[in-house]
């Protein structure tokens, strides 16, 4: 409980300082420091039993299936970098109230400083691997948001994204390599990873858990090949600088190797990967970061390089190189956040960190001077400073390393190199800064900067002197308690004594420390160190190149394949299609299994007929008409073959819809160019005929099997019960309104729908009918013909008869609602047709889109009555009436919902026809 | 009986195959009309031919057609209807909104 | 007896039909009885999914005729768990159209927005394919003239292209029935589980063609690639409200196939064992790759968040593709995550379009927008949510996808394309972002963009509290997903359910000739 206060306040506290505010008027940074503060005292409070070697465990499952629970851990570790976090978070929130402009937004910023505290935390507080990983996502996202707090100035978003990137994908990478050892251990509880340390690296999967988990702290840590986004990251405001980029987030990646030292590490494989990067990374770093002329950028690359140091000491895989590191991680903390608030002041006083045009600042701000080199010392590992001891340290664990054998004697040069570059960069941050000559051409006058600006400095530096003084007495507990809990084993002996006699160590730092001092001389006055031009290529040129090709790249792709063309989502659709059918058919047989009905001649005739109209309305598609006159022709026939084989309520409505559907495409054919022109190429057209063959060879090939072979229906039920329980001889009906009535409600729905859209698109459309269309390809003129005219007159009347008697035989004879709605429908519309919109409306003023709402309503209603009953809904019953003239006569509840089904579809053929053959007219009078 | 079914339904397929991928809204239109009379066919035969009694059983029960596809293709020929004349008077839209009737808008 | 199951159904069409009637009412009255119908809906989902969360299966046989004559709605935890997550965001898309105003001004837009909503909840409720047809053929219809709403031209092209695309889709779901119908003999699904897995193998590959027809249809309906490069300009061109509503419409595509396949085609069904295995999984890598691409690809945020929906899909057809318990049960809940997540950014999105008077959702630089501290807080957690970065929902469900993948032949393969994307849409969406809300210029003196209204802002903020919420309440939504996945592992639940235990009866199917 305790543990996830000491995350919460600073999480959730996030929003505090800008809801304070604005409220209250209350300072931002006094907010951020108090809920800092108050973190600290809880942490605190535990200091006594951790410092004792307790690991306090607590929390709770929260989403098991996934393995992940909010579940935290305190031990010395953890203790340690939380006290970090928040002890030099505290002084960060002091120092940037002076630092930041009054302008800026202070909410904003002390917000975000404090969401990354709070994630920070997490990291180094969990005891659940996910939830480690929650948390380190977080402080990548909300250093992404920090590092782009400037965000009008082009480097701070391109620093910004680079860092997302690179922290981003290695975060990715830990997940899986955390899952992975969720896996094999058998829960993400650290506990349990710690204790089954044999069990993983005995595991077949090790490599890949550790390349995976190192790429997550190598990118964090900016190990090289990562490390070039934490220059980058510099765009940050500098008290940005020195909490995430130096003291605390770039730290995760080597708490990571800490807390899963005793699950990884002491293998030859961890040995190479990571001490291996851990020394190139300090080598390369350091002699990098001496040729920089920028300051932040010269601590930046002192950063990677220290860090590289710390990875290369856990590389080592022995318990007294696991303490030097644990050490290093401590005094580096404390003296480079001291420098990077130096280097601030220097900015802030001066306007400027390049070191080509600062000197002897001395002069003016002696204060700053003295802390700023005392600093410096120690990140040079001089002598009764804290950087010495872990230095020594360092250079004695090179010296203890088994695995090279004969050439044992690289990693103590290469170290003491390193250190000779480390001492060189130190010098020159002091000397070129604050010593020789007085600056020149700066836009103002230096001077100290406000007190409280250097309190935090004094106390960091004043932690340099005492613990460098003092080890035993200041740091050996807190170092004690976190190797320890790092080490999960018993420490090893080491001494933290200022004097060890003289030894190895000690001539490799008097090595360094003369050589440093030489190398920066000699390059400052003979070789023009200030003249030298910074590297060309760099880590963030390659990385944006990456993106930008990658951008470039999948807009060719994108543009190229999703292209927006319908022929070719068509043809992929199609395609897609085949290939499931063949796949799907494989083992199909075509022999017969059932016997077959022979064909007459009448059959034969029909077929050829729809054949050669079929062909001939393709073939001839670009001449319009011509086409749709063909099309007409298929559909008589295809309602012709549905009279054939028995189904005489689907001929009937095939017929009259095809009337409908041919009335409706001749208007539209009105608005249309009269021809399409031809343009596909030879090849395309006979790419499609391919896919058309195919086609159509697959189905027919399909229906022939399904025609051929002997299967078993629930038909027999609906056979049997369509009488007795549906009250209809007409089992087709009987289904339509009573056993399926639900499809046929959702089928009105659906013309309902249609109707509503088609007055939706028809809204405001006045389409003229010119006599060329835009490439001169002439219209068709076909309006009201005479022949309509003639017919239309008598045929409303009778269409009407006809209707009422389809309607009320429906439910026993080939008929129903729909075929009566679509009678009327069809006998109303050639009104229109044959007169014109402005005479039928005036004889037929109904609003039909009401009529469908009513329909449906009624057909819905039908359906709710049985609910009276207490039976489902659309349940039915019927009974027997006497009717004057049409005598004895059945009438079943399932006929409201016919009548509503009715009412639906005349009104859709009025609105869907109507209102085109409406537009038809106007258009004709305007034309 | 059956091969002359299975033939109209592959030509029919074919043709509206064909249609569907014209450049131009029209042809594309009777491809879809097309397509609906094979679609409707199969989906009759799935009920397989049976000749000269229509499913009323007034008659007596002796040798029916299946009923069910005859219910299931009158609701697809209906949502079809529906849908066609959508399409019919979109493709007007189109013409009106993008200034021709090709079928990724304008005249290409 | 209990008509509860049917209420989703008939709410939407009452309530629809009664809007069309409404021409002549004020507008604000409109609106208000639209949102009650939508509210009441999801009180109604609820309240079913209380009823079913323990375990047992609702079953209404409409007419009152016995499956499998009649059609029966069903509504088991799968379906009653989508019930919600379309209410949900259909409150929150419906409530976004009226504050923002701008697309509710025709009376037709709350008709047809409850015709929408009745074809989901149908598809999601019935118990019969061709039902089933009938009722994407509702949602399909409504969501054309949804999209079509406002008539501008982009998206009468979109429109069309969406339209003939669907179309022929239709026809190819009547293909599959017909080839399902005229070898098994109905159409229950219920019914199907049990009669396909006894087909003998002169029978089997026309089901099996019939199955994989269905397959491709669901593809279309779902953007699974390569059947899916229609939806980002479709989406992105769509209103807003209406396009945060298209975010459940590709789910029911992959409803459907949760429904249909382990049901009837699953590792039981002898002949027909998993027919859809081999399809899905590697269309879903593509589809999750291309959709990455996509994002990155993008020259605007509408665009973006289309291709985004893909990227989801594809993330989400991959834990389908397992086929196995605790795949299903990463599917469910991913699912109503990336339902939520699209939906929020599709409103975000508008909202920061509309606060940019001049540039509107191109990712080019422009004056700072008036409001971009507020959008960009927004804008940052639904990308969060989007991209699946912790703590929000995305990152528990790619940590379900992941899990239930690891021991499958590919995983290697999966795991390394799931983590990709999600690098690839970080990079994106943190691009698009920057772009949008750092790289802009002084505020030049130009129409300034007035403050979205509360209520607009509260649409996108109520579904980011879900997904909150599905992390706060993390334990008991991955049990629940969990007691999906064993649902659909084990269909003699459903089967039992809708026939009845013993479905003796049924075993006399007399051959009509």
């Amino acid at each position: 409980m305790l543990l996830s206060f000491v995350i919460l306040l600073p999480l959730l506290g996030a929003l505090l300082p800008t809801a304070l505010s604005r409220t209250l008027g209350v300072d931002p940074a006094r907010t951020a420091a108090a809920l800092a503060a108050a973190s600290l005292a809880l942490i605190l409070s535990q200091a006594p039993s951790v410092l004792a070697g307790a690991t306090l465990v607590s929390g709770w499952s929260w989403i098991p299936e996934a393995g992940l629970n909010a579940t935290f851990r305190l031990d010395g570790f953890g203790f340690l970098f939380a006290l970090l976090i928040l002890g030099i978070g505290l002084l960060v929130i002091l120092y940037s109230r002076y630092y930041l402009a009054p302008e800026e937004s202070k909410e904003r910023f002390y917000g975000l400083l404090l969401l990354f505290m709070g994630a920070m935390l997490g990291v180094v507080l969990a005891e659940n691997l996910l939830l480690l990983v929650t948390f380190w996502e977080l402080t990548s996202l909300s250093s992404f948001l920090l590092i782009g707090f400037w965000r009008h100035d082009a480097d701070a978003r391109r620093g910004a994204r680079l860092a997302l990137m690179v922290t981003g994908a290695g975060g990715l990478a830990l997940l899986a390599g955390v899952l992975l050892i969720g896996h094999v251990v058998g829960s993400f509880e650290l506990s349990d990873v710690l204790a089954s340390g044999p069990v993983i690296k005995a595991h077949p999967l090790y490599e890949t858990m550790l390349v995976l988990v190192l790429l997550g702290a190598f990118t964090k840590s900016a190990q090289f090949p990562f490390h070039f986004w934490l220059p980058h990251a510099m765009a940050a405001p500098t008290p940005v600088s020195a909490y995430l980029h130096s003291a605390t987030m770039v730290k995760a990646g080597v708490f990571l190797l800490g807390r899963l030292f005793p699950a990884f590490a002491g293998t030859e494989t961890w040995f190479y990967i990571v001490s291996g990067v851990g020394l190139t990374t300090q080598l390369f770093a350091a002699y990098v970061a001496f040729f920089r002329h920028d300051l932040k950028g010269l601590l930046a690359y002192s950063t990677v390089s220290h860090l590289g140091l710390i990875t290369l000491l856990f590389g080592f895989g022995t318990p007294a190189g696991a303490v030097a590191a644990v050490f290093h991680i401590i005094n580096h903390a404390v003296f480079k956040a001291s420098l990077f608030m130096a280097a601030g002041i220097v900015d802030h006083e001066t306007g400027t960190r390049d070191m080509r045009r600062l000197s002897g600042l001395a002069r003016f701000m002696p204060w700053t001077a003295a802390l700023a080199t005392i600093a410096a010392g120690a990140m040079a590992g001089v002598p009764l400073l804290n950087g010495f001891l872990s230095k020594e340290m360092f250079f004695a664990e090179t010296l203890q390393v088994q695995w090279l054998g004969a050439q044992y004697w690289m990693l103590p040069v290469a170290a003491t190199l390193a250190g000779v570059f480390t001492v060189a960069y130190s010098t020159r941050f002091v000397h070129d800064v604050f010593f020789g000559a007085p600056p020149q051409g700066l836009a103002r006058v230096p001077h100290e900067p406000p007190r409280w600006m250097k309190v935090p400095v004094e106390i960091l530096v004043g932690l340099c002197l005492l613990v460098g003084l003092l080890p035993a007495l200041i740091v050996d507990p807190l170092l004690r308690a976190a190797s320890g809990a790092v080490l999960q084993a018993p420490l090893p002996e080491y001494s933290l004594a200022l004097w060890h006699g003289f030894n190895l160590p000690v001539i490799m730092s008097v090595v360094a420390l003369t050589g440093g001092a030489i190398i920066y001389f000699a390059q400052r006055y003979y070789f023009g160190l200030h003249g030298y031009r910074q590297q060309r290529l760099d880590g963030r040129t390659v990385a944006e190149w990456l993106v930008a090709h990658a951008v470039a790249g999948s807009r060719q792709l994108v543009d190229r394949v999703a292209n927006a063309s319908l022929q070719r989502y068509v043809l992929l659709l199609l395609l897609a299609t085949l290939g499931v059918g063949l796949v799907g058919a494989r083992g199909l047989s075509l022999a017969p299994i059932d016997e077959l009905t022979p064909p007459d001649a009448l059959a034969v005739v029909l077929t050829a007929a729809l054949l050669i109209a079929a062909v001939a309305a393709t073939a001839l598609h670009a001449r319009r008409l011509l086409a749709l006159v063909l099309i007409g022709v298929v559909g008589l026939v295809v309602s012709l073959a549905f009279v054939r084989f028995s189904a005489p309520d689907l001929a009937l409505t095939q017929l009259l819809v095809e009337i409908v559907t041919v009335l409706l495409l001749l208007l539209a054919l009105y608005f249309m160019p009269a021809e399409s022109p031809r343009e596909s190429s030879g090849l395309r057209r006979a790419r499609d005929a391919v896919v058309a063959v195919a086609a159509g060879l697959g189905a027919g090939l399909l229906a022939w099997a399904v025609l051929t072979r002997p299967f078993s229906t629930i038909a027999w039920y609906y056979l049997e019960n369509a009488k007795p329980q549906g009250g209809g001889y007409n089992v087709v009906n009987v289904i339509l309104v009573d056993f399926r009535g639900f499809d046929t409600l959702g089928e009105i729905t659906v013309l309902g729908i249609a109707a509503v859209a088609i007055v939706a698109l028809l809204q405001e459309l006045r389409l003229d009918a010119p006599q060329r269309d835009w490439d001169g390809r002439p219209w068709a003129t076909e309006r009201h013909p005479l022949m309509l005219r003639v017919l239309a007159r008598p045929l409303l009347p009778l269409a009407l008869l006809v209707s009422v008697y389809l309607f009320l035989r429906g439910h026993n004879a080939p008929g129903g609602g729909f075929i009566a709605g679509l009678v009327t429908g069809t006998a109303i519309l050639l009104q229109y047709v044959a007169y014109g919109s402005d005479w039928a409306r005036q004889r037929l003023p109904w609003n039909y889109s009401t009529a469908i709402a009513l329909g449906l309503l009624l057909a819905t209603a039908t359906g709710l009555a049985s609910w009276a009953f207490g039976a489902p809904f659309l349940t039915s019953t019927f009974g027997y009436v006497h009717w004057p003239v049409v005598g004895e006569f059945e009438l079943a509840s399932a006929m409201m919902f016919d009548l509503g089904i009715y009412v639906v579809v005349v009104g859709v053929v009025m609105v869907i026809v109507g209102r085109l053959g409406a537009m038809s007219g106007s258009a004709g009078r305007d034309a | 009986m059956e091969a002359l079914f299975a033939i109209a339904i592959g030509a029919l397929t074919s043709c509206a195959v064909y249609l569907l991928l014209r450049a131009r809204t029209y042809p594309v239109l009777l491809g879809l009309t097309l397509l609906s009379y094979a679609v409707n066919l199969f989906l009759f035969a799935s009920g397989r031919l049976v000749m000269a009694s229509a499913p009323l059983t007034d008659q007596g029960l002796e040798h029916f057609p299946d009923p069910i596809p005859q219910a299931l293709v009158l609701t697809a020929i209906v949502i079809g209807f529906g849908m066609t004349a959508l399409m019919v008077v979109l493709a007007l839209r189109a013409i009106r909104a993008t200034g021709g009737d090709h079928v990724d808008g304008g005249e290409r | 007896m209990n008509h509860l199951p049917i209420a989703p159904i008939l709410l939407p069409l009452i309530a629809g039909s009664v809007l069309l009637l409404s021409t002549r009412w004020p507008p604000n009255a409109r609106r208000a009885f639209s949102l009650a119908a939508v509210v009441g809906q999801l009180v109604v989902a609820s309240m079913l999914f209380v009823m079913v969360r323990e375990g047992p299966v609702l079953v209404y046989a409409l007419g009152g005729w016995a499956p499998p004559f009649g059609i029966v709605l069903v509504v088991d935890r799968l379906a009653a768990a989508l019930l919600v997550l379309a209410g949900t965001v259909a409150c929150a898309s419906l409530l976004y159209a009226v504050a923002s105003d701008k697309e509710t001004s025709a009376p037709r837009f709350h008709a047809l927005f409850q015709f929408q909503l009745l074809g989901i909840q149908g598809a999601f409720l019935t118990g019969d394919l061709f039902n089933l047809f009938v009722f994407f053929e509702v949602l399909l219809i409504a969501s054309y003239a949804l999209l079509l709403h406002g008539l501008t031209a982009d998206r009468v092209k979109a429109a069309l292209h969406v339209v003939v695309l669907n179309l022929i889709g239709s026809a190819l779901f009547l293909l599959g029935v017909a080839l399902i119908y005229g070898v098994a003999g109905t159409l229950n699904f219920a019914d199907l589980a049990r009669v396909i897995p006894a087909l003998t193998s002169a029978d089997a590959p026309l089901a099996r063609t019939g199955a994989l027809l269905l397959l491709v249809v669901f593809a279309l309906k779902s953007a699974l690639l390569p059947l899916g490069f229609w939806l980002p300009r479709a989406y992105g061109a769509a209103a807003a409200a209406v396009a945060a509503l298209f975010a459940v419409l590709t789910k029911v595509g992959v409803y459907a196939v949760l429904r249909v396949y382990p049901l009837a085609f699953g590792p039981q069904a002898g002949e027909l064992a998993n027919v859809a295995e081999a399809w899905i999984l590697p269309l879903a890598l593509a589809t999750l790759a291309f959709g990455a691409l996509g994002v990155l690809a993008a020259r605007s945020l509408r665009i973006a968040a289309g291709w985004v929906v893909v990227y989801s899909v594809g993330s989400l057809l991959v834990a389908v593709a397992l086929f196995s318990e605790v795949g299903y049960a990463a599917a469910i809940y991913y699912m109503v995550h990336s339902t939520l997540a699209s939906a929020a950014l599709f409103l975000v999105v508008d909202l920061v379009a509309g606060d940019r008077t001049s540039a509107g959702d191109r990712l080019d630089t422009a004056d700072a927008m008036p409001h971009g501290a507020l959008l960009g807080s927004f804008f940052f957690f639904t990308v969060m949510a989007v991209a699946g970065l912790p703590p929000l929902s995305g990152f528990v469900g790619k940590v379900l996808i992941l899990d239930a993948s690891r021991g499958h032949p590919a995983a290697a393969l999966i795991w390394s394309s799931l983590l990709g994307a999600a690098l690839v849409v970080i990079v994106a969406l943190s691009r698009a972002g920057s772009a949008v809300f750092w790289r802009t210029l002084a505020p030049s003196g130009g129409a300034r963009a007035p403050r979205p209204s509360l209520a607009a802002l509260a649409a996108p903020a109520a579904i980011l509290g879900c997904i909150a919420a599905l992390v706060a309440w993390g334990g008991s939504a991955t049990a629940f997903a969990q007691a999906v996945g064993r649902d659909l592992a084990n269909p003699a639940v459903y089967v039992d359910a809708v026939l009845g235990g013993g479905h003796a009866q049924l075993d006399d199917r007399r051959r009509l000739r």
